[in-house]
């Protein structure tokens, strides 16, 4: 544990490194790979290799204003408005638009893994394209049932399998069998410290607001199987335990109410997305997105089972289990659904998730259309009013709930 | 004693004056929403009939897109409890309130007293919305208010498949240059509408009685299309363009009186 330090500080620190050890990496002349947010990290890292990660680096892009720009550029190559935002940035990246916001190197080799959507696939196959570099696969089926058959696990596990034989002929190093143990192990002190972290949301009023965890995300995307990792969620564990005991939060604000935020955030607006939440009292202590890349494991079978499991690629069943669980858990009054024009597959079944949560859990349910990464789709005053409705049902639900 | 309700929408201003009973003393209604000279034209125009003067006002509430662009006075609210409100006061008996304005479509389930349960609203797109029918009513040169009297001459049952705004336009320019009649397509644009605002209330059902609010509540063809497309019927005030306004009025009248009383 840093001792000087916030863990924000290590945390933000930690991810910085990754990037800058991938472009010492690329000054070596060794092979840098960029890789999709849920692939097996544990595997690039057993072999040591340097990778860097496209959807965290397009949401840094679009957190500073370059999003437009960027997707604009990639619309002037060819690619539709309609696929995802983070797609059109990195392929525009890939394609060397000038970009200063956030740069990586560029890829030798692509990690692609398609639990996180399928857009995902075709994305990273124009990269390949477009560069001329090998691509390495690893299909996960979409989950149809809420457990994940043996047989899929088979599949799975054999790609995995796959992939470290194509990764040694691309690098030129040996699979360690030692060192994977080791990896597997920080990557599960990891996501246990990151679930422990994300759970004092749960605590009333929270320590923190769930909008902190977007941020802390970076790490357990692109920085899981490190031990300063694990350590820096130990140490962030730690704090909000302190914060619960001396009263404090970093949700600087009245709890009045306290929300679930549905959806991956508007990157480009996120102070318009925070203001009228942060006026009315209303404290995101539920989301959906961080937790769910947090998994522990044991062994590779556990591993492969795990990866099966993203928002994406479960069925609705699980879908609406995993929200109705931390609603539940952490105690919210209502939610706030981000229909997300660059994110279909999870934007498509809010609609019947919507349904459901108002039978079921009986708080308000409000949507708003927005974009992860293009600022075009998103509108600050039909937002605002949304936001404001939510707020006014709450209030009302409360007034109700208190005069009984 | 009188109250003051706003409502700034996108395309039009309006405000309703209401006394202590709740009773409807002046209102008024211009072109031109947040931005525009059409905030203060309304009050003129309410005050006049009103015949009282501002300083006489005991309160005030703005509701609608531009409610926090103009002087805020004694709060602000937003247009979904406004709405509720207002259409409690114009048929008590409201529980689904269909509003459809210049930019927005929203579905609102209303509890006793007009207290708003739960609500839905049009995704980003215009489609569907009075900005849709202005579109339409420009292309085509017919007035919206004179559209209905072309649509109920309507012989022929022709769709219009585009969702978007814009792009219905195009389609409609190019069944009108493929020989489609005038008065069918009117049909379609009311039936297109009515099928969009169908779709968000059945998200979250439609119960008894259901009332159409906003400025889109004027056109006959559109509630007709809405009635025939959800299978009930559909109360329309002729003050339906005032229900944000009049809702926003009521409530500032709430802690004045601790009764919302009966709008004449």
């Amino acid at each position: 544990m840093s001792e000087n330090k916030q863990a924000r500080t290590v945390l933000r620190e930690i991810v910085d490194s990754v990037y800058r050890r991938a472009w010492e990496a690329k000054e070596r002349g060794e092979p840098v790979g960029w890789s999709s947010s849920k692939f097996p990290a544990e595997i690039a890292e057993t072999l040591g290799l340097a990778v860097c990660y496209p959807e965290n680096q397009a949401a840094a892009i679009a957190a500073k204003h370059g999003g437009q720009r960027m997707c604009e550029y990639a619309e002037s190559m060819g690619f539709s408005n309609d696929i995802c935002a983070y797609a059109r940035i990195s392929l525009a990246y890939a394609d060397g638009a000038p970009c200063e916001e956030k740069p990586v190197p560029q890829p030798d080799f692509l990690l692609c893994c398609n639990n996180i959507c399928n857009c995902m696939t075709k994305w990273y196959e124009n990269i390949a394209r477009m560069r001329g570099i090998p691509l390495i696969m690893v299909d996960i089926p979409f989950n149809n049932t809420v457990d994940v058959p043996d047989e899929r696990v088979a599949y799975v596990r054999a790609q995995f399998e796959a992939a470290i034989t194509k990764l040694e002929t691309i690098s030129g190093k040996k699979w360690d069998n030692k060192r994977f143990d080791e990896v597997c192990a920080n990557a599960n002190r990891s996501a246990a410290a990151w679930l422990k972290a994300c759970a004092y949301c749960a605590v009333k009023p929270s320590p923190l607001s769930g909008f902190d965890l977007f941020n802390h995300m970076a790490n357990i995307v692109t920085a899981r199987c490190k031990p300063e990792t694990a350590a820096a969620f130990e140490q962030l564990a730690a704090e909000y335990e302190q914060s619960v005991k001396s009263g404090e939060s970093t949700w600087h604000y009245d709890e009045n109410y306290r929300i679930m935020f549905e959806g991956i955030p508007c990157w480009p607006v996120l102070g318009s997305l925070f203001k009228p939440l942060k006026d009315s009292g209303a404290n995101t202590t539920a989301v959906v997105y961080a937790p769910a890349f947090g998994f522990v494991y044991n062994g590779i079978d556990e591993m492969a089972r795990a990866y099966c499991k993203a928002p994406n690629s479960v069925c609705i069943e699980a879908g609406v289990a995993w929200r109705e669980d931390l609603c539940r858990e952490n105690g919210v009054d209502g939610i706030l659904v981000h229909y997300n024009r660059s994110c279909k597959p999870w934007s498509g079944y809010m609609f019947e998730m919507e349904r459901r949560w108002r039978e079921r859990l009986g708080v308000p349910v409000v949507g708003f259309d927005g974009d992860q990464a293009d600022p075009r789709n998103f509108s600050e005053a039909q937002y605002q009013t949304r936001v404001e409705g939510l707020v006014e049902l709450m209030a009302a639900a409360n007034a109700a709930n208190s005069a009984q | 004693m009188f109250v003051l309700g706003t409502d700034i929408g996108s395309t039009t201003s309006k405000c309703v004056i209401i006394d202590e009973t709740g009773e409807i003393k002046g209102k008024g209604l211009a072109p031109g929403g947040a931005g525009s000279d059409g905030p203060y034209k309304a009050l003129d125009m309410a005050l006049a009939e009103a015949r009282i003067a501002q300083k006489s006002l005991s309160r005030t509430i703005s509701t609608g897109y531009g409610r926090n662009l103009v002087d805020k006075k004694d709060g602000t609210l937003s247009e979904l409890v406004c709405h509720a409100l207002g259409a409690h006061a114009l048929f008590p008996d409201t529980r689904t309130v269909i509003d459809i304005g210049g930019q927005d479509a929203k579905i609102l389930r209303v509890g006793e007293k007009g207290r708003l349960e739960s609500f839905v609203m049009n995704d980003k797109c215009a489609a569907g919305t009075g900005r849709f029918l202005e579109n339409i009513s420009r292309a085509l040169n017919v007035r919206i208010e004179d559209m209905t009297a072309f649509a109920e001459l309507a012989e022929n049952k022709i769709d219009i498949s585009s969702t978007c705004a814009v792009f219905a336009e195009s389609e409609i320019v190019s069944q009108l240059a493929h020989g489609a009649n005038k008065n069918d397509v009117f049909s379609a644009v009311f039936r297109s509408v009515a099928s969009r605002a169908a779709s968000l209330a059945n998200r979250i059902g439609v119960m008894r009685d259901t009332v159409m609010t906003g400025g889109v509540a004027k056109n006959e063809g559109v509630r007709k299309a809405l009635e025939e497309e959800l299978n009930v019927r559909i109360y329309v005030s002729p003050l339906a363009q005032y229900a944000g306004a009049l809702g926003a009025a009521v409530y500032a009248l709430e802690p004045l009186t601790n009764d919302r009383g009966k709008i004449q």
